[in-house]
C-alpha cells in the first residue's frame, strides 16, 4: 500500500499516518472479547461515536508469588487512528506486569500532550507507541488514540482500585 | 445582491457562472473569513456551514457598532445609552420576525436553538409539576400538562437537541416517546403517521431539514395530523431557515426553532417563535430578573410573552447582528440564496454519483433536500476522510452530527458530512471531489 501521495501533501500529514499506524489499522492484533476476565468496560468517543469494550484479567505469575501480568481481550471500532493505537496497546501491554503496562499507558499520554508543552518521554517504554507522536499535532485526533489507554486505566483502577492506578502516576 | 461598500479586495476566486444570475465573487467578498488560507496556504474550503455559518462583514460591523456606540443593557435603566440599546435589540427582534413572516410579539431570543427546544419542551415538564402541587398556571397550560399515557411523537432523524430534551419529559412525567421512522431512501416514513401519532400524542416535535441526511419533511400532513389530535407541533428549523424562505404561518407549527450562527450571524442567539396563544399558556422557563411582573419574598408573577422568557440581560449585541445577517439574506433574496444552493446540491449531487466506492447517506436527488450531503467511503473511516479533507483545505464535519440514532438506521457508525451555503461554488464542490479521491489513493482503496 501506499501512504504518500507526494502532491501537496502536508508532512504532518504523513507524520501522522504513519505506516506502523496504517499496518495495525489494516491488521488489528489481539480483536475478539475472550473468557474469563475480572471487570469489562466501554468507553466511547461520544464526538465520533468511536467505542470500545475492553476486558481485562489480572494473572499473577509464578504461583501467586509474580507481579500481576495483564490479560487483555477487546473489540473496537472507529477511525484508523483509534483502531491502530488499541492493537498497538494489546501488543504493548499483553502478559507484561500491570504496573509496566500502567506506565506505557502514561508516557503514552505524555506523548499526546506534546504539541502544547515540553514532554519528558521515555521512548524505550513507549516503543511502537511512539509512531503516534505525529497524532499530538491534530487536537480532535488525540483523543482517538488516547481511547483504548484510557479504557485500560479504567479497567485496571476497576480491578485493583483507583488508589492504585493513581499512585503509578508520579 | 449585496451592496455593501465592504465588497471590495479580497482573492479573485474562479466561480463558474450560475445560471441563477447571481454574483458568487461578490459575495464571497462579503466574508472576510474566506481570505485565509487554511494548512500551509491552501485556499479554503468551507463545507461545514450545517455545523455553523460564516459570517458576512455586515454583521461582524453591526456588533462592533453596538459596543462602540449604544452599549447598555436592555430593558434596564433610562439613560439614554439604554433607551438606544433597547431600541436597538427590539428593532432586530422586528426584522427578524419580519423574515420569517412572524410578529415581533412572538418571537424569544434564546441562546442557541437547543435552549429554544428545551424552553419548549420544559413547558411540559414545569406545567406537570406545578399541576401537581396545584401551583398556579397561565391560561391554557392544561394542554402542557403530561401524565402517563400520554405520548410525544418525535422521529428517527432528529438532531439530538430535538430528541433528548423530549426523552428527558418524559422521563419526568411519565409520558412515553414514541417516533416516524426513515425509509432507505432517506425519507421520513410517513406510512403510520395515524396510528403513531394517535389522540394520546401531546407533542408531535419534528426536524423540517434534517441535519444528517439533507431530507426536507413535508410539514403540511404531519401538522394536519397533530392538529387532528390536539397535539402540539413543534419544528426544528435550523437547517432551514437559512437557506429556503420560511414563513412561520405556512408551516402550520404551534413552536418553531431555529438558530442564528447558522444563517450567517453571530453565535449566542437562537430563536422560538410560537404562535401568540401558545407562547401565553407556556409557563416560564429560565427565572430571574427581567421576566416578572410583580416580585414578592412569598412568590412571583410573570410577564407577558415574549418577556417572560427572557430573563436576565439579553444577547443584545447578537441580535443586533442577528438582524444585519437577516438584512443581508433579504438583500440578496431568499429565493436567489435557495435556487444557487439547490443548483449547487444538484452538482454535487450529481458530482458524487460518479465516484466508485462512495455512498451518499440521504435523498440522491434534489426533490425535498438541502445542500447537507453526508457520505461515506468504503474501507476510509469518516475520521481519516475528514483528515486527508482537511490537508486540502476543504473544511466538512465528520461522526455522528449529534443524529446518532440517524446513523444507526442507516448502518453507519459515522459519516463525512459536506454542508453548501449561499458563499459556496462549484469550485467548491470541484475540490471536495478532488479530495475525495486523495483520501481514496492515500488509504490505498483506489
Amino acid at each position: 500500500m501506499n501512504a504518500t501521495l507526494g502532491r501537496e501533501t502536508d508532512p504532518q500529514l504523513e507524520a501522522m499516518y504513519q505506516e506502523v499506524i496504517l499496518d495495525h489499522y489494516r491488521h488489528p492484533h489481539g480483536r475478539g472479547l475472550r473468557e474469563p476476565f475480572d471487570t469489562e468496560v466501554h468507553h466511547v468517543n461520544p464526538v465520533c461515536g468511536d467505542e470500545i469494550t475492553l476486558r481485562l484479567s489480572l494473572r499473577t505469575a509464578d504461583e501467586g508469588a509474580g507481579e500481576q501480568e495483564v490479560n487483555l481481550s477487546f473489540e473496537a471500532q472507529g477511525c484508523s487512528i483509534s483502531q491502530a493505537a488499541a492493537s498497538v496497546m494489546f501488543e504493548q501491554v499483553e502478559g507484561v506486569p500491570l504496573t509496566r503496562a500502567l506506565a506505557v499507558g502514561e508516557q503514552f499520554r505524555e506523548l499526546m500532550d506534546s504539541a502544547t508543552r515540553e514532554v519528558n518521554v521515555d521512548e524505550e517504554t513507549l516503543g511502537d507507541g511512539i509512531a503516534f507522536a505525529g497524532v499530538a499535532r491534530y487536537p480532535a485526533r488525540v483523543k482517538c488514540a488516547l481511547l483504548p489507554w484510557m479504557a485500560l486505566r479504567d479497567a485496571a483502577a476497576r480491578v485493583v482500585g483507583p488508589e492504585v492506578v493513581e499512585g503509578d502516576r508520579e | 445582491m449585496s451592496t455593501s461598500a465592504s465588497a471590495t479586495g479580497g482573492p479573485t476566486v474562479s466561480s463558474p457562472a450560475s445560471s441563477t444570475g447571481f454574483d458568487l465573487d461578490r459575495v464571497r467578498a462579503d466574508f472576510p473569513i474566506l481570505r485565509r488560507t487554511v494548512r500551509g496556504g491552501k485556499r479554503l474550503v468551507y463545507l461545514d456551514s450545517a455545523a455553523t455559518s460564516q459570517k458576512p462583514v455586515e454583521v461582524l460591523d453591526a456588533e462592533r457598532a453596538f459596543y462602540e456606540v449604544s452599549n447598555a443593557a436592555v430593558h434596564r435603566g433610562a439613560h439614554q445609552l439604554a433607551e438606544e440599546a433597547t431600541e436597538a435589540y427590539e428593532q432586530a427582534r422586528r426584522r427578524i420576525a419580519g423574515f420569517v413572516g412572524a410578529a415581533a410579539g412572538d418571537l424569544i431570543f434564546t441562546k442557541n436553538a437547543t435552549e429554544a427546544l428545551n424552553l419548549a419542551a420544559y413547558s411540559f415538564t414545569n406545567a406537570t409539576a406545578k399541576s401537581a402541587v396545584g401551583a398556579d398556571l397561565p391560561d391554557g397550560a392544561e394542554r402542557f400538562v403530561l401524565k402517563p399515557g400520554d405520548e410525544i411523537v418525535v422521529t428517527e432523524m432528529e438532531h439530538h437537541a430535538n430528541l433528548v430534551p423530549w426523552q428527558e419529559v418524559c422521563v419526568k412525567t411519565g409520558a412515553r416517546l414514541r417516533w416516524l421512522g426513515i425509509t432507505d431512501d432517506g425519507r421520513l416514513d410517513l406510512s403510520r403517521l395515524g396510528e403513531i401519532v394517535n389522540e394520546r400524542t401531546k407533542v408531535l416535535a419534528v426536524v423540517h431539514q434534517s441535519n444528517l441526511l439533507g431530507t426536507i419533511n413535508p410539514l403540511k400532513p404531519l401538522a394536519e395530523r397533530a392538529r387532528e389530535v390536539g397535539a402540539l407541533f413543534v419544528v426544528d428549523a435550523c437547517q432551514s431557515v437559512p437557506h429556503v424562505p420560511v414563513d412561520v404561518a405556512d408551516t402550520g407549527a404551534d413552536l418553531i426553532a431555529w438558530s442564528g450562527h447558522k444563517m450567517l450571524g453571530p453565535m449566542g442567539i437562537g430563536c422560538l417563535w410560537g404562535r401568540a396563544e401558545v407562547l401565553a399558556a407556556m409557563p416560564p422557563f429560565i427565572t430571574g430578573g427581567s421576566m416578572i411582573k410583580v416580585v414578592r419574598m412569598e412568590s412571583s408573577t410573570y410577564a407577558d410573552p415574549p418577556q417572560r422568557f427572557e430573563a436576565g440581560v439579553p444577547m443584545a449585541a447578537q441580535a443586533v447582528g442577528l438582524a444585519a445577517a437577516v438584512e443581508y439574506l433579504e438583500r440578496l433574496g431568499m429565493d436567489v440564496v435557495a435556487a444557487h444552493e439547490r443548483e449547487l446540491t444538484g452538482y454535487l449531487l450529481n458530482r458524487m454519483r460518479e465516484l466508485s466506492g462512495v455512498a451518499i447517506i440521504g435523498p440522491e436527488t434534489t426533490v425535498d433536500r438541502g445542500g447537507t450531503v453526508s457520505f461515506v467511503i468504503d474501507g476510509v473511516h469518516a475520521h481519516d476522510v475528514g483528515q486527508v479533507l482537511d490537508d486540502r483545505g476543504v473544511a466538512v464535519r465528520v461522526g455522528h452530527h449529534c443524529a446518532w440514532p440517524t446513523c444507526e438506521r442507516f448502518g453507519v457508525r459515522a459519516t463525512a458530512r459536506a454542508s453548501l451555503a449561499v458563499y459556496n461554488g462549484r469550485d467548491d464542490v470541484d475540490a471536495l471531489i478532488d479530495a475525495i479521491g486523495d483520501t481514496q489513493r492515500f488509504f490505498g482503496t483506489r
